[in-house]
């Protein structure tokens, strides 16, 4: 019998920095922005949550005298820090220098990707402090606490409150981008600048501000990903290159949940189902076996990726003018 | 004076065309103003005087006649990628997988080496080698192209899944023939009878692959300038509709594209398998198949610019290596400066397609 008691749980842990990456990402294509530059952002936003809490807990007398409320809320505030500086370098270059949208992503992904690896590798030997690797368990001791009762509601317990308040915070601020897209002026404006900004610039939709904000805003709500899987997922242990592809897949996400956030909560979750399916597949002594099934993800995209393709409805489709930059005297 | 009547402060004028001196002017200043940028940030990090750490740099790339073989050897790969996405990013075609198309094309010619090395003569088994990895890259790249031409399958997605599957197709095939057993990598095939390994010339290592790579710049240049396919090529990438107009079948033209730069990628693969690492690993590309995109890009899709620009990305991360063993910092290091100095060009571009011209004082304007 599959286990899914133990499954869920796993599952769910390994979906929600995708989640954080899908509904981030969704948010910024919404405003024609293709910021390739996420799986950079979601390392940076980890690394920059490492740096203040490492520069925290250094600063304690002793780990004892550590504020549950300082050692959540300095991680927190400097992983939005940084990931809102790498939204505002991509906003800058593509929106108001009008670069390629590709290129500087990719450009962001290899800078961001260095920076979390350089500053993960040297932050001891910067600091000059004397431990031997960065483990901040006392932190992330405060942000994977679960609910209070989880452990007395049985199975119940286990697959739905066993998980750190990010794991929360990523589902609703989905629900709150879905909401925000679908029912509210702003989230039409969004749309109609991310569709066709000629239109909305015609209408005195200021588009300029409102793809700095979508991207600023996504690459924030990107960077919490990073930022849960270090603290939550990985209890504090920044191990270099460890994040892996998982900011790729976020944007592979967003095409499968065809641009909408309420169906990334599912999906992202299903996705880190996928990812992890391997361990639980029996396979014996044969090793190379389970190379084969951790495919199972990627395939799966593929698939989706060919049929949504084949039925080609109309409501399926990016944003117009996803991945071009607006010039007004250009129409 | 009333306010309203005031244009903006800075107004942005498209330019018509520039001389190309022009152009490279702002693109040089670009570069040196990246560097200065490196040098202020590796100074805050190391605490040297950063002429010290550009010297150290080039000493890293250039230094001995060892490293400057190795400096080419990575130079050519890395062109070789970036000239094998040229054709599909000319046709607007965004082939984020080069990565995967190399790797399977370096497990093509791994898996020949490994199964047919001591069954048929040498020359044949290169022969089957060079065949097979062409015809893997390809066919790599043949299935997001098919699915792109036929029904408008979104193409960036797919070519990097497809970069995961074949990564994990590697990983799987590592651990099938890993020598010894439980080691968990291949080591170097045949290291005794030496066969699969691509002829040397003379007493150098590289040259062969450099010699090839050449081949293929200069090939390059003349397909896509001076051919007929070339031109097609651009057609479809300016504007698909005009192309469908003029008769040019927009499908076949990418099957046909997305064929020649897979198999150039697997020619990549093949001789960083068969020409330099004689293994296979699954980080054999890199990380190329990604910077090879920006190669491209910053060259315009020049092959001959191509050249200059991976020097660039080359120097750098070797230099940067270097720096980093020196001063006991992460390697990372060089994806922080190429990072940095990549801002600076991808923004420097601006200042070639646009002019910012300055709002007239009141009385100027009144005198014009």
């Amino acid at each position: 019998m599959f286990d899914f008691v133990s499954f869920i749980p796993r599952a769910v842990v390994q979906g929600v920095p995708l989640l954080y990456g899908c509904t981030g990402e969704t948010l910024t294509e919404k405003s024609g922005n293709l910021n390739l530059g996420i799986p950079g952002i979601m390392y940076v936003g980890g690394i920059s949550g490492v740096i203040g809490a490492f520069l925290y807990e250094q600063s304690l007398p002793s780990p004892d005298a550590i504020n549950g409320f300082l050692a959540v809320l300095i991680p927190v505030l400097s992983c939005l820090l940084g990931s809102l500086l790498m939204g505002l370098l991509y906003c800058f270059l593509t929106v108001t220098l009008r670069a390629n949208q590709n290129v500087t992503g990719l450009a962001m992904t290899t800078f961001g990707v260095g920076f979390g690896n350089f500053f993960g590798g040297s932050l001891i030997k910067l600091t000059g402090s004397e431990v031997p690797s960065i483990a901040l368990s006392n932190t992330s001791a405060f942000f994977s606490r679960s609910l209070p009762f989880a452990d007395k509601l049985g199975w119940f317990g286990k697959i739905f409150l066993s998980y750190g308040f990010l794991a929360y915070l990523s589902v609703a601020i989905a629900l709150i981008a879905a909401y925000m897209l679908k029912k509210t002026r702003v989230g039409l404006q969004l749309r109609a600048v991310g569709e066709s900004p000629e239109t909305a610039d015609a209408a005195g939709i200021n588009v300029n501000r409102y793809k700095y904000v979508a991207t600023c805003v996504g690459s924030m709500i990107a960077g919490l990903g990073g930022l849960y899987y270090v603290m939550d997922y990985a209890c504090g242990v920044w191990s270099n290159d460890a994040f892996g592809d998982r900011g790729w897949l976020a944007i592979a996400l967003v095409i499968f949940t065809i641009w909408r956030p309420n169906w990334a909560v599912i999906s992202s979750f299903l996705f880190g189902g996928l990812y992890i399916l391997y361990l639980f597949i029996p396979t014996g002594m044969n090793l190379c076996v389970k190379e084969l099934y951790k495919m199972i993800p990627y395939i799966v995209t593929i698939i989706v990726l060919i049929i949504t393709s084949m039925r080609n409805k109309r409501e399926n489709q990016p944003p117009a003018s996803l991945g071009l930059a607006y010039f007004r005297e250009e129409r | 004076m009333n306010k309203e009547n005031r244009g903006p402060l800075v107004h942005i004028v498209k330019r018509g065309s520039i001389p190309w001196y022009t152009g490279w002017l702002i693109r040089g200043s670009a570069i040196v103003l990246a560097l200065i940028v490196c040098a202020l940030v590796t100074t805050l990090l190391t605490g040297e005087n950063p002429i010290q750490i550009y010297a150290a740099m080039f000493k890293g790339a250039f230094g001995t006649p060892r490293k400057i073989w190795i400096l080419l050897q990575n130079l050519s790969i890395l062109l070789c990628i970036a000239l094998a996405l040229t054709p599909a990013f000319k046709m607007r075609f965004w082939n984020i997988g080069g990565e995967g198309q190399v790797l399977i094309g370096g497990l093509a010619s791994a898996a020949c080496m490994i199964l047919l090395g001591d069954k048929v003569p040498n020359w044949a088994l290169i022969c089957i080698m060079v065949a097979a990895s062409i015809g893997a890259g390809a066919l790599w790249a043949v299935i997001p192209g098919f699915f792109k031409a036929k029904w408008n399958t979104n193409e960036t997605l797919f070519t990097l899944m497809m970069n995961y599957v074949a990564i994990q197709l590697v990983a799987f095939f590592v651990i099938l023939w890993e020598v010894p057993k439980g080691a968990g990598k291949i080591g170097i095939i045949n290291q005794s009878t030496q066969a699969g390994w691509l002829p040397q010339i003379g007493s150098y290592k590289y040259l062969l692959n450099i010699i090839i790579v050449a081949l293929i710049t200069i090939g390059m240049y003349v397909y896509l300038n001076y051919s007929k396919h070339g031109y097609e090529i651009s057609v479809v990438g300016e504007s698909e509709r005009t192309a469908r107009y003029v008769g040019i079948k927009v499908e076949k033209v990418i099957i046909r594209t997305m064929l020649l730069s897979g198999a150039i990628c697997g020619i990549a693969g093949l001789l960083l398998v068969g020409g330099t690492d004689h293994t296979i690993t699954t980080t054999i590309a890199g990380g190329r198949g990604y910077t090879a995109i920006m190669v491209a890009w910053l060259a315009k899709f020049n092959p001959i610019t191509m050249i200059f620009a991976s020097l660039l990305l080359v120097f750098l991360s070797r230099g940067a290596t270097e720096i980093s063993t020196i001063f006991g910092l992460n390697h990372s290091f060089a994806d922080i400066l190429t990072g940095i100095i990549l801002f600076f060009i991808i923004g420097s571009e601006f200042f070639i397609n646009y002019k910012l011209s300055f709002r007239k004082s009141a009385k100027k304007e009144a005198e014009a």
